[in-house]
């Protein structure tokens, strides 16, 4: 069969998610950054909500999310996206609102926010890419950042004697009793970017019918940060990360009942 | 048996030749072009073996930049 009988508008399996702007992102090549926001726009295009939902964009790489995702966005001061998020959600209780925070933004300046956000139980998605890393400022070192990992501030390698241990903040969240849906993804093969838009869509499930508040973390590359190929990354995440970031649910009130 | 034909078509101004869907890729169909480059100096992906694409979307649904179309014909 020729090329040209293939490719025909009838046969289009795939195609560039309608919700995704034209801007072409600012993303390193190889971001993990890139196919959440394509799955989140695929995801609010399947799910009906584009005029429904209001997003809130952190600080960090994800700073532009607004300009790549056409849906209504709020952007948020550092670390703060689930405060803002609190009070969005409470003045437009049957909006979808969802967060969506690096590790930089959720782990450290944030914390204080999200822990009681999700302790309040606001119904809300809240999406944290983990790249263990401070992608946007020049490869810093982040609270995820792995025992040993090399980056711009710890460059002999993280000593927990000095800098103390990577923060698995899902795992916390996940202890508190607001939380109804804490999960642990990743993007990195066909396979995973799957399971990871079926949490995305559970998340969003959630916040829109109530439940509580749902984190899924997406554990993610950061090639150049961590100063390697993207396929490099990506097997390096493999072997490094999901050793302290296993994949799969942390809780789902669901299947506990 | 049913055989499956498959297409991409990528957007090569796009593509920023991460090489995420040459990895991928089940049936080897992509690679990124040697020497040449698209506007912004990147080595962008093309399908180097065409008649192999089973047109899974497998290298679309990594592709960070979303350039990737995927084509399918089911022959019966």
């Amino acid at each position: 069969m020729e090329l040209n009988q293939i490719i025909n508008p009838a046969n289009k399996v795939y195609s560039r998610p309608a919700l995704l702007s034209e801007n072409t992102m600012h993303y390193c090549p190889g971001c993990s950054h890139g196919v959440v926001h394509k799955i989140i726009a695929e995801l609010i295009d399947e799910m009906g909500q584009q005029e429904n939902t209001i997003g809130v964009a952190p600080v960090g790489c994800a700073v532009f999310a607004y300009n790549y995702i056409d849906v209504d966005w709020v952007e948020a001061a550092h670390g703060r996206a689930p405060a803002l998020a609190t009070a969005v959600k409470r003045l437009n209780p049957e909006k979808l609102v969802f967060t969506y925070q690096g590790d930089g933004d959720i782990s450290a300046i944030g914390t204080a926010e999200t822990i009681h956000a999700a302790n309040r139980g606001e119904n809300i998605a809240i999406i944290f890419i983990n790249n263990g890393i401070y992608g946007m400022t020049g490869g810093q070192m982040a609270p995820t950042t792995l025992e040993g990992q090399k980056t711009a501030t710890t460059p002999y390698g993280r000593r927990v004697d000095l800098n103390g241990y990577p923060l698995a903040i899902s795992t916390l969240l996940a202890q508190l009793d607001g939380t109804c849906y804490v999960t642990r993804q990743a993007v990195h093969t066909a396979a995973a970017a799957r399971k990871a838009k079926s949490a995305i869509k559970k998340a969003f499930q959630n916040a829109l019918a109530g439940r509580g508040t749902s984190v899924v973390e997406i554990v993610g590359t950061c090639s150049s940060g961590w100063k390697l190929s993207p396929r490099a990354s990506n097997a390096w995440m493999e072997e490094n990360m999901f050793e302290k970031y296993p994949l799969g649910d942390l809780k789902n009130a669901d299947v506990e009942k | 048996m049913a055989k499956v034909h498959g297409a991409v078509v990528i957007d090569e101004e796009r593509c920023k030749g991460c090489d995420l869907c040459v990895a991928a890729c089940p049936t080897k169909v992509l690679l990124l072009k040697d020497k040449e480059v698209n506007n912004r100096g990147y080595h962008y992906a093309y399908m180097a073996q065409p008649e192999a694409c089973i047109g899974c979307s497998s290298c679309a649904i990594v592709c960070p930049d979303a350039c990737i179309e995927v084509y399918r014909v089911v022959e019966k």
